[in-house]
């Protein structure tokens, strides 16, 4: 087929860079709400996830991670003494007030570990090692907060709810999806830090021997210890997102966004398709007294969409790379996996195509006698 | 021998009921292989209409209209156009030229049509601009040419498909007198040397000369003193088309 479609398309400068402008702005709008969506998502199970448990122990009914309720650690022994266990820790995460040297207090997630155990460890180190968190009053934090908590450098010394907190380490890229961030430190400070007793545990982490059958220790767990809820790994994480992203209503602003940039792209494309083919209607109407099926009309325009798609799809993608890159950094990160790449790409395609339709159903409706009409 | 096209007390009415407008009346018309055939009469006569209705563009009210020998009264919209793309090649007033085309790309558009692409098409395209006396201009865009030199790609897209009949409506209108006698040379040609049934409506009384026979359109009907011409003296080759190629 001679070129028509992309000649039609790049006649008209202006009108392509507007055709492009609303694809390259839906393209990033969906990436970045559906990567923020993404990023909140990995933010609220972030702790779970990293966690090497097969089950969580919690108090009955606890909806979402940071919701935990004290409970005996006495319940540890019972549940390591359940047939298919291969390894329980307790573990605490409770919010607590972090003071700054000048004075003023931030609200911080506090994580208390074994930090003998694995089932439950600070990752991404970037600076100091885990097993520092054995030293009185250590603890290690993500260098994205630093300045939130008026840190600078490993040795320096806060206080934690009239406890005094040593820096002993960095990681990168743990975020908190609410405004405290995690501070990693050992069980025993965490108990102190956050005022629970001695005998209290949040959370008991618990590691199946291999080959066990997850779902049959789990009720021998509910079986042995009472007034509490177990739940797989996924089966937590999943409530915890739930909880953050629809419950609060916060992933659904995000991905009500993702809808308005398709939303957006596909209006801009329709109506500047509708009028590139409206500038070559008469021609549309030639084809046709030519003998042209209807067909093949619509591949001219299908194509002219397709292009459009192809191009735009491109540049967002260079602008939403750059946002990505430039999230890194940021309280609330951008996650674009490549699945998410490729599946814009189809979307971008199948957008770019409907708003055609709305050509198409014009050239429909050409009456070819309309080439005589001088 | 059949004729090309075979019109039988054909009837077109716009907007149908007892108010609509007639705009053809009981058309009878016979158009041969070889034959230039002028159709002219006053604006809104209907010559337009026959035209639209002999090319399977507009559909007749009633009456019958053979072309090649295929009945197109009663025909779908999806049968016509592949009687179009057979049989008919329209030249129109306004060129109808794709703009954003080259002149052998709105040949070649032709050709891809009719399911010729590629080299071929190219190496067609390229033949039917020489027969036309446009070899220059293979790669030039409509925007860079004369009216003239327009319509003669407009005929050449409309002899790519090979078509027993060309239908032009006022293919001259847009020309200067010189220019305009050039496309007739060429339409007349197309008619006698290769045999196809040519068409034209128009209004220029300085073409009349190159008919074979002319017909009048009145009212939707046509007049009853219908003039037929003798075939004009062989015309001398004029420097914009070459016989010597074959065609045109």
């Amino acid at each position: 087929m001679p070129p028509l479609a992309q000649r039609n398309l790049f006649h008209d400068k202006v009108r392509l860079s507007v055709t492009l402008t609303g694809i390259v702005f839906s393209v990033v709008l969906i990436i970045v709400q559906l990567g923020l969506f993404l990023g909140f998502t990995t933010a609220t199970s972030n702790l779970i996830d990293h966690s090497n448990a097969d089950l969580w122990l919690t108090s009955q009914n606890v909806p979402y991670v940071e919701q935990g309720v004290a409970f005996s650690e006495r319940k540890l022994y019972q549940v390591r003494a359940v047939p298919g266990v291969a390894d329980a820790q307790k573990i605490i995460t409770r919010f607590a007030q972090w003071k700054r040297h000048d004075g003023s207090q931030e609200s911080i997630q506090v994580v208390g570990i074994n930090v003998d155990d694995e089932l439950e460890r600070p990752w991404n180190l970037v600076e100091g090692r885990v097993e520092d968190l054995k030293s009185p009053d250590a603890v290690i934090l993500d260098e994205l907060y630093k300045q939130k908590l008026g840190v600078s450098h490993v040795g320096e010394v806060f206080e934690i709810g009239h406890y005094r907190a040593r820096v002993v380490g960095f990681t990168r890229g743990i975020r908190s999806f609410t405004t405290s961030p995690y501070v990693f430190t050992s069980f025993k400070n965490a108990q102190d830090f956050t005022n629970l007793r001695e005998d209290q545990t949040m959370f008991i982490l618990v590691k199946l021997v291999p080959g066990a059958d997850l779902q049959q220790v789990r009720g021998d767990i509910l079986a042995h210890v009472k007034d509490v809820d177990v739940l797989t790994t996924a089966q937590f994480s999943r409530m915890t997102t739930f909880y953050w992203m629809f419950t609060t209503g916060a992933g659904v602003a995000v991905l009500i966004a993702a809808v308005l940039g398709l939303v957006v792209g596909f209006v801009v494309v329709a109506q500047t398709i509708y009028a590139t083919t409206m500038d070559h209607i008469r021609e549309y109407g030639t084809l046709k007294a030519m003998g042209a099926p209807n067909s093949y009309v619509y591949r001219v325009i299908m194509k002219q969409a397709a292009i459009s798609a192809v191009i735009g799809y491109t540049l967002g993608m260079v602008v939403s790379i750059l946002v990505v890159h430039g999230s890194e950094k940021g309280g609330a990160a951008i996650l674009m996996p490549p699945s998410m790449a490729g599946g814009m790409f189809f979307l971008t395609l199948a957008m770019c195509v409907g708003a055609a339709l709305v050509s198409i159903n014009k050239v429909t409706r050409i009456d070819p006698a309309m080439v005589f009409k001088g | 021998m059949q004729p090309a096209i075979k019109v039988r007390d054909l009837t077109k009415k716009y907007d149908e009921g007892a108010s609509g407008n007639l705009a053809l009346r009981g058309i009878d018309l016979d158009v041969h292989s070889g034959e230039l055939l002028l159709l002219m009469g006053p604006s809104g006569s209907g010559k337009t209409t026959l035209l639209s209705i002999m090319g399977c563009i507009l559909t007749a009210t009633s009456g019958s209209v053979r072309i090649a020998g295929t009945e197109v009264v009663g025909l779908n919209e999806k049968q016509l156009p592949a009687l179009r793309l057979e049989n008919i090649g329209f030249v129109f007033q306004g060129f109808n030229l794709f703009p954003t085309l080259t002149a052998a790309e709105n040949v070649e558009l032709m050709l891809d049509l009719k399911g010729i692409s590629g080299s071929e098409a190219k190496r067609r395209a390229q033949e039917l601009l020489d027969q036309v006396g446009l070899s220059e201009k293979y790669a030039s865009f409509p925007a860079d040419m004369s009216g003239g030199q327009k319509q003669r790609i407009a005929i050449a897209r409309a002899l790519a498909g090979d078509p027993q009949i060309i239908l032009a409506d006022e293919p001259t209108a847009a020309l200067d007198s010189h220019t305009g006698k050039n496309v007739m040379e060429i339409m007349s040609r197309l008619a006698r040397e290769r045999g196809r049934a040519v068409v034209i409506v128009t209004h220029d009384s300085r073409v009349t000369g190159f008919a074979d026979r002319i017909m009048r359109i009145e009212d939707g009907a046509i007049a009853p003193n219908e003039e037929t011409t003798a075939v004009p003296p062989a015309l001398p080759a004029p420097s914009l088309v070459r016989p010597e190629l074959g065609l045109v």
